[in-house]
């Protein structure tokens, strides 16, 4: 592509791309410290990614490959919209494998498949502030960060201990990036947590309407907050998937009737569906016959 | 007692515009001594306590504080982390309105045991233990461990206040006015509890008060104050059965005898 096509490239003109470009190799220098940056309005309401789209404009080129999940699906409303919002705009390709994929934007999960050195997630943040809960002030919770005053975040899990017998607390889970600050790492459910741990790919996390970029670049310690007495353990699920017969995957349950049946399957639809592809089944598979249908 | 104070206050003042909250305070604050400063509504009392408690700037003067490892610090010249590490650690404070020194949507347990995450236990068991061993110091039953705040009663609320602050065994306690807004059979019990562990802990505390029978049943000392001076200073038997001042004669002949 010529120099000229690149021009105003992928929906954000040069000035925003560069601000927020800015904003987010300040992210990287600090791992996990929340960079203000100046949001613009998106053609999408607020909740929906208009973070992660700004981020994901700012860093796509044409010659990435771009992938888009929600609650770690490809075929969902969100996912299929933002994903043919680039396709539109920036004339990108896209595919709906992760190890295809240079970009994946994200909202809710991170794929199952390990990523790789090069690739850069995107994650769509609603509330970037784990602190926020607790404290409502803004002044008060930067005071915090900076002074590294993080007590309060256990007194949250306290809480969950006192109250539940085990930490409750399931997605949103807070971490700690490299030793120091105190993150959110988005409605993930804490089920992937240890996959951003030493993670070789970029991570990176926009924050539309509340205006703040922050990232975890790539092999960067992150570790979820704990007890000594009460560990930090990630969910089990009893059975594989009913699709892929896969264990150790993050399931969705899915209702099959109006008489309580349901099936447990994967929430990564790429995942699974690769799975599927070399063979491996479920007790709920298809066969080819009725798939044929 | 010890013979090198604990605060040293050093002409302290402050002031609001041209209005005076307090102006020329010097004392000094030996460990395990209790100070009352009293005076009427708008005296500087409660300014003068902020000053002191560093929640408040002072226009002018210092504030010294013999920290654990024994050296004098100027308190307006730590830094914001050793302040807030200083407040959390070796101080506490009371507010008159527990609501203002609780955290109302977390059970009386991690209120409790805020403070010991903050400086860093991360042992669930030990944590509630010693939440527990509070609060069956303050009389509350072991079983409201789990009940937020605002199910409790006032007294509840202000005994649990006192055991937050107590938990990290703090050198210094402020208090402003602890019992106001208390029926008087709570407020006698709430007195008699603070006597124990000041006595018990070998707490110094300065106690805001414009209540001179708090003034006489917790102080050792104290200090009358009216428009922002300190018009009287002595032990605290001495001036309320001897005022020398004309207005702490007048002070104490306004308290009603029931």
């Amino acid at each position: 592509m010529t120099e000229l096509a690149t021009y105003n490239f992928a929906y954000l003109d040069e000035q925003t791309k560069r601000m927020i470009r800015r904003a987010i190799l300040k992210a990287i220098a600090i791992p996990g410290y929340q960079v203000p940056f100046a949001s613009r309005e998106m053609p999408m309401p607020y909740g929906w990614g208009t973070g992660g789209v700004q981020v994901t404009a700012a860093v796509i080129g044409p010659d990435d490959r771009l992938k888009v999940i929600d609650q770690g699906a490809d075929d969902t409303t969100n996912a299929v919209s933002i994903r043919a919002f680039f396709q539109k705009t920036a004339n990108v390709r896209v595919t709906t494998s992760t190890t295809e994929a240079t970009i994946i934007q994200t909202r809710h999960r991170i794929p199952e498949t390990p990523l790789t050195a090069g690739q850069i997630l995107v994650y769509q943040v609603p509330i970037p502030e784990p602190l926020r809960f607790l404290e409502p002030r803004e002044t008060e919770t930067r005071k915090m960060h900076a002074l590294e005053e993080y007590g309060l975040m256990h007194v949250k899990l306290y809480e969950d201990i006192a109250r539940h017998g085990h930490i409750a607390t399931t997605y949103a889970y807070p971490v700690k990036v490299e030793g120091r600050y105190v993150m959110d790492p988005s409605p993930t459910p804490k089920f992937d947590n240890p996959k951003m741990h030493r993670s070789p790919a970029l991570q990176l996390f926009g924050a539309g309407r509340e205006k703040r970029i922050y990232a975890v670049p790539p092999y960067t310690e992150v570790v979820s907050l704990d007890f000594e007495d009460h560990p930090f353990e990630i969910q089990s699920f009893s059975e594989p998937c009913a699709l892929c017969g896969a264990r150790g995957t993050y399931l969705d349950e899915v209702i099959l009737d109006d008489k309580g049946g349901s099936m447990f399957v994967c929430s990564d639809t790429d995942f699974c569906e690769d799975r599927q592809a070399h063979g491996h089944c479920g007790h709920l598979s298809a066969n080819p016959a009725e798939a044929a249908e | 007692m010890s013979d090198t104070p604990l605060l040293k206050v050093n002409a302290v003042s402050k002031f609001y515009g041209s209005r005076i909250g307090c102006q020329n305070v010097s004392f000094e604050l030996w460990p395990g001594e209790v100070l009352a400063i009293v005076g009427e509504s708008g005296s500087g009392k409660t300014t003068l306590l902020n000053c002191l408690a560093t929640r408040l700037a002072p226009s002018a003067g210092s504030v010294e504080y013999r920290m654990r490892e024994g050296q004098f610090r100027d308190l307006y010249r730590l830094s914001e982390a050793e302040r807030r590490l200083l407040m959390r650690t070796d101080w506490g404070f009371v507010h008159q309105n527990p609501a203002d020194g609780l955290r109302m949507t977390v059970s009386a347990g991690a209120n409790v045991g805020e403070r010991l995450m903050a400086v860093g236990d991360r042992h669930y068991g030990r944590i509630r233990s010693t939440a527990t061993d509070w609060l069956g110091r303050v009389e509350i039953a072991a079983d409201r461990i789990d009940d937020e705040p605002r199910a409790f009663s006032g007294g509840m609320r202000q005994r649990l206040q006192i055991a937050r602050n107590l938990v990290t065994n703090p050198r210094l306690i402020f208090m402003d006015e602890p019992t106001g807004g208390l029926d008087v059979s709570v407020q006698a019990r709430l007195l008699d509890l603070l006597r124990g562990l000041v006595s018990d802990l070998g707490l110094a505390a300065i106690v805001v008060t414009h209540d001179l029978a708090v003034a006489r049943l917790l102080s050792h000392r104290m200090m009358v104050m009216k428009d922002g001076h300190i018009v009287e200073t002595g032990l605290t038997d001495r001036v309320l059965d001897d005022p020398q001042a004309p207005y702490t004669q007048l002070l104490v002949s306004s308290i009603l005898q029931v």
